[in-house]
């Protein structure tokens, strides 16, 4: 089987309407919806893939007018330095606000305990919710696809939280061709996925077809790591190589943005789009009975799991 | 490029759905190496020989134990021809409240049976809520077809057995198609089997890729419901004022006439703005933002409909539900009404009849609505709603009723007296 790697520029005639065309509608739909319906909406945007494309549609679904939302990144602490100043040129080039809800510092002033692993994404929970609660935001967008994993399969477009964030799967709601419903009380909160359909690949094409600037860790690059649990690591404030574990300089790319305590490079030599893109179409069509090659895309995959625990 | 299918699956567990749902992904190369890697462990834990791949689909057992099983999964899968949103919907539990959502976005539903049972009460009750659901196109999966004495036989009285009930129900011939499958060893679903001589038919994926995508049946003219007033007041754009909103029915052209409802409102498209540049054209389902050609009042929960068949605004109206809450619904009760942009309060009359779906007859005047229940009811609406008759058009004659306290999802609606069009066959 081959996979169609030509992306296709929009046609502006109208009559096209294809795959990322009627995805790119449902997403600016969805926005639009949150923008009529509630005061005070939020955008998750970490600076990683996923939340970029979620921000590429929310400024087209209000273009020419400024984005009426703004934005949250809970920050680990444990973020590579290139992600965050993508971030920030993000922000500073749409002229955007972000909020900052530091997990770092919830540490030192004692508020949050550092765990023994050294692990910060469970930790990123508390910050989330109080920054939600001290900002009112009633509507959170996140990036989050449904076709992540299993467990994502159920999730809705509309996910009701209470005042704890939690998520009742009973108490979901049935979600009706495409009128999504946005009531809630006071203190509950509705997080909201506009790319709920599309899937990784879906995601890909997209950044092709639309130029979508990405953070630099996303293509290959020269980089220092040494490898642990079969990834390749970047030393950093979260720790470095141990006894046995050498450090060298690998061509690299990033599948996933995480902390850089969990999250690894995959080696690769995709240095742009159509590369990347050729490189995920051939992982989904790995054939049981895996090469050498066919591992090192399945621990990306795995790795995919380990993704920050926003949701 | 491809372009994309949004389908549904209606049967049960035990007629192997999973392992369909399974199939497909399976072998559309749509499930990640590793995802196979846990599912073939998981098989040898078991005992098996080959992948099971209802694994692939199933809950995991928490989930179980949570009781979310009784509730739509979206799977993914694509070929180089088309992208596939697929809502799987439980087949047993609350059936009705499942392919209800399930089926209220698919442009086509795979409906399985047991080649060992035939159609069964379940699959017609199935078949008469996609009727009322107005899906357009069905595929009847005969599954196991391999574990029976006489398939050619079997398969033929099935087929039979299924046209004639879909024919009832208002289906077109040409719309449903039925093919006999084996899930498990993969016969049919994405390769043609040897061991059905007596099927000259495509296999299953190669139907979903092949049937027309834009199969709306019925016609109207524009229906764009504004969801959002866009006014960048910034010094570039200080004037501008676009009406943002996803075209709900039919297609616009700059130049076009319109009609502002309910006001009555006359005026005519300038532009049809994207962040991409203008369109020449928008049809149904694509998002964009109008400009209009004269100063008018507009705003959220209004809607801009073409002259020629524009719809009366209408302030009280027959509809037929679907009560989706543990609640049941009495007359009188005081709820919200959400239909295309607009939420207005409602006031439910008469209940008017219960439909049961199993044989198509009708109760006169119930005293409630239960969970999972269909029926007519009558509705005041305190701001009128620019509605076209479900039968007419899906995206136009579809609402919610929404509890005012707690803002849950109550029923799925549908404008117009839907289930007397099934029952005279004249719906989908």
């Amino acid at each position: 089987m081959t996979v169609d790697l030509t992306p296709s520029r929009p046609q502006l005639d109208g009559t096209q309407f294809d795959t990322l065309d009627a995805l790119e509608s449902e997403a600016i739909h969805i926005f639009r919806e949150v923008a009529g319906e509630f005061e005070r909406p939020v955008i998750l945007f970490s600076g990683g893939k996923d939340s970029t494309v979620l921000l590429h549609l929310a400024i087209k679904a209000f273009w020419p007018a400024p984005l009426p939302f703004t934005l949250l990144h809970v920050d680990t602490g444990h973020n590579l330095q290139e992600v965050l100043d993508f971030r920030d040129h993000v922000v500073a080039k749409y002229n955007l606000r972000l909020h900052v809800a530091s997990v770092e510092e919830y540490i030192a002033d004692g508020r949050l305990t550092e765990r023994p692993d050294g692990i910060r994404n469970p930790l990123q929970t508390v910050p989330l919710l109080d920054a939600i609660s001290e900002n009112r935001f009633d509507a959170v967008f996140g990036g989050a696809r449904r076709d992540e994993e299993r467990a994502r399969a159920k999730e809705r477009i509309f996910s009701l939280r209470n005042a704890f964030g939690q998520w009742d799967p009973k108490k979901q709601r049935p979600e009706l061709w495409n009128l999504y419903n946005g009531r809630h009380s006071p203190g509950e909160q509705v997080r909201v996925f506009p790319l709920s359909n599309f899937t990784e690949l879906d995601i890909w094409r997209y950044i092709a077809r639309d130029n979508v600037e990405l953070a630099s860790i996303y293509y290959s690059h020269q980089r220092p790591v040494y490898q642990r649990d079969g990834m390749w690591m970047t030393p950093g404030v979260w720790g470095g190589p141990t006894e046995g574990e050498e450090l060298q300089t690998l061509s690299v790319r990033y599948r996933t943005v995480g902390d850089g305590s969990t999250t690894g490079a995959v080696l690769s030599d995709a240095a742009d789009n159509e590369a990347i893109l050729a490189e995920v179409a051939a992982s989904r069509l790995t054939e049981r009975g895996a090469t050498r090659g066919d591992d090192r895309v399945s621990e990306a995959a795995m790795e995919d799991r380990k993704r920050e625990g926003y949701f | 490029m491809s372009d994309l299918l949004r389908l549904a699956t209606a049967g049960s567990v035990d007629d192997g759905k999973s392992t369909l749902v399974g199939r497909l992904l399976y072998d559309t190369k749509s499930v990640l190496a590793d995802q196979i890697d846990a599912v073939t462990r998981a098989s040898v834990d078991r005992g098996l020989d080959t992948p099971d791949l209802s694994l692939l689909v199933d809950g995991l057992r928490a989930e179980r134990e949570q009781g979310i099983t009784i509730d739509v999964a979206y799977r993914y899968f694509a070929t180089p021809k088309r992208t596939f949103v697929l809502a799987d919907t439980p087949g047993h539990v609350q059936y009705t409240r499942n392919t209800v959502s399930g089926a209220s976005t698919a442009q086509l539903v795979i409906l399985l049976v047991d080649a060992r049972k035939g159609v069964i009460a379940q699959t017609r009750r199935h078949a008469a809520v996609l009727a009322l659901l107005g899906v357009p196109k069905l595929v009847l999966a005969v599954n196991k077809i391999d574990l029976v004495e006489n398939p050619e036989e079997v398969f033929t009285s099935i087929s039979a057995e299924f046209n004639e009930l879909t024919s009832s129900l208002g289906w077109a011939s040409e719309d449903v198609v039925e093919i006999p499958v084996s899930a498990l060893h993969g016969d049919n679903v994405a390769i043609r089997s040897d061991k059905t001589p007596y099927y000259t038919g495509p296999t299953l994926i190669e139907h979903l890729e092949s049937i027309p995508v834009d199969a709306e049946p019925h016609r109207v003219g524009l229906r764009f419901p504004v969801q959002y007033v866009i006014r960048p007041r910034t010094a570039e754009f200080l004037d501008y004022r676009g009406y943002a909103g996803q075209v709900a029915a039919g297609s616009v052209v700059p130049g076009d006439d319109v009609v502002i409802l309910p006001s009555g409102t006359r005026t005519s498209v300038v532009r049809i703005d994207t962040a991409d540049g203008e369109l020449d054209v928008a049809h149904a389902g694509r998002s964009v933002t109008l400009i209009l050609a004269d100063d008018v009042d507009v705003s959220r929960g209004d809607t801009i409909a073409s002259p020629s068949d524009a719809p009366e605004p209408i302030g009280e109206f027959d509809a037929t539900v679907c009560w989706l809450a543990e609640k049941p619904l009495r007359p009188g009760a005081r709820l919200l009404l959400k239909h295309g942009t607009r939420t207005t309060q409602a006031i439910v009359g008469s209940l008017v009849e219960r439909f049961n779906e199993q044989d198509l007859t009708t109760d006169q005047s119930p005293d409630t609505l239960e969970l999972n229940e269909i029926g007519k009811i009558s509705i005041r609406v305190a701001e009128p709603i620019v509605a076209d008759d479900y039968a007419v058009n899906r995206h136009t004659g579809s609402f919610l009723l929404i509890d005012p306290a707690g803002g849950n999802t109550l029923a799925a609606g549908l404008v117009g007296d839907v289930i007397s069009a099934v029952e005279l066959g004249e719906r989908v």
